[in-house]
């Protein structure tokens, strides 16, 4: 089984992309790791523009099932109305009129089970897409975009999960922002959680939330600090309040927030970076049970 | 006809409440005979599709207009398709003044 790591971070913009997207770099160079990168971040997936050498492997649409009212078999008795917890369905006896919203509708069958009519029938809606490739032997990267318009992000999210085999040693789910239901279904089976903040007051903030709620998950994490250097030092006095351990910090870097930007994370040649990161793999190995099939013998 | 105002309380000296589907009351005027009559609305804090629900409860309850701040896209559709009124009104007014003022007509 391959080890699970999520990087999330609470506020947008610390640098889950650019860590999730390093991290798969360095395991590769460094530990001769087989990678699988996910990208769970459905509403705008950006993962996979780090890697424009990739190969397309598959594409598949998604589709979550939606009921249609059958206005011939319906009796207007509101029972599936009422059974919906989502407000999904309309209906109006006095107009004879019943209608389910499928931007409402979560795709729980309720309705389903409450009418005794017959009088609803599953269609099915595109949601999202599935895109699968691979970089290389040892790098596999994973993503879904979802619909515009959608509401189903963490159906797509676990759509997502259920695709990816354990087949390659480590797995890295970069997250999405935030601290709603889409990170919560990212974190869902992790083992590892990596938090992203940056040392301003905002960051501090938003990475108290996150830890909160790796508290109430009761999930193994530590935090990097990104963009060190920046802003003040009031995080490494939170962090210590909390009891949270500090994986390692990346100093803020021109250089390397400038190969961000043009997106050649993944091709810098003068690396800055990665007796900070070498830091940060040695905080995550000391939290693996052993793995076999990984090659450390270059470290 | 029936005319709903939302309303922030439960009686006439409440202010108007400009959301539609989250109005925590409707005030429902029958031109008819003048009856006045306060209902709470029990979708104020679903978590979604409270618009659809109480435009609904509208085309239920036979009214033929709604005095409200704003109307989202759900509810515009279903009020409209059902050929239910709706008048934006942003000014700061009580529910009275409103009242008042629909009595005119």
């Amino acid at each position: 089984m391959a080890f699970k790591i999520a990087v999330v971070s609470g506020k947008g913009g610390t640098g889950k992309t650019t860590v999730s997207v390093s991290l798969s770099n360095y395991f590769q160079r460094l530990w001769g790791a087989a990678v699988h990168l996910v990208d769970c971040d459905v509403e705008e997936p950006n993962t996979a523009l780090f890697f424009p050498e990739k190969n397309m492997r598959s594409v598949a649409p998604v589709y979550q099932e939606i009921p249609e009212t059958d206005l011939e078999r319906c009796t207007f008795c509101r029972e599936c109305s009422t059974y919906c917890s989502y407000n999904a369905i309309v209906v109006l006896p006095s107009v004879k009129f019943a209608q389910v919203d499928p931007n409402l509708c979560h795709s729980c069958g309720a309705c389903l089970h409450a009418c005794k009519e017959d009088a609803l029938h599953l269609y099915q809606k595109q949601v999202g897409e599935l895109r699968h490739y691979k970089v290389g032997a040892t790098l596999k990267i994973s993503e879904a975009e979802l619909t515009i318009g959608s509401a189903m992000q963490t159906f797509l999210i676990r759509e997502l999960k259920k695709t990816i085999g354990g087949d390659s040693d480590l797995i890295i789910y970069d997250a999405p922002p935030g601290m709603s239901c889409s990170v919560v279904a990212t974190l869902s089976d992790v083992d590892l959680v990596l938090v992203v903040a940056e040392p301003t007051p905002f960051g501090v903030h938003d990475m108290c939330l996150t830890l909160d709620l790796l508290k109430e998950l009761d999930l193994p994490h530590g935090v990097v600090v990104n963009k060190a250097g920046m802003g003040n030092d009031q995080i490494y006095e939170v962090l210590e309040r909390y009891q949270t351990p500090v994986f390692g910090r990346i100093p803020f870097n021109r250089d390397f927030a400038h190969a961000y930007a043009q997106g050649l994370l993944s091709s810098l040649d003068d690396d800055p970076m990665l007796k900070w990161f070498r830091r940060i793999l040695f905080e995550i190995e000391r939290r693996m049970p052993a793995y076999e099939r990984v090659d450390h013998s270059e470290r | 006809m029936k005319t709903v105002i939302t309303a922030a309380g439960n009686n006439v000296s409440a202010a108007f409440d400009k959301r539609f589907g989250r109005a925590a009351w409707f005030c429902v005027y029958d031109h008819a005979n003048g009856a006045l009559a306060f209902e709470k609305n029990d979708f104020a804090d679903a978590q979604g599709g409270a618009g659809t629900k109480v435009s609904e409860l509208m085309v239920e309850w036979g009214v033929g207009k709604v005095i409200s701040g704003d109307f989202g896209p759900k509810a515009k559709d279903l009020l409209d398709r059902f050929k239910v009124q709706m008048v934006v009104v942003e000014e700061d007014a009580t529910v009275e003044t409103l009242l008042e003022r629909i009595k005119k007509q």
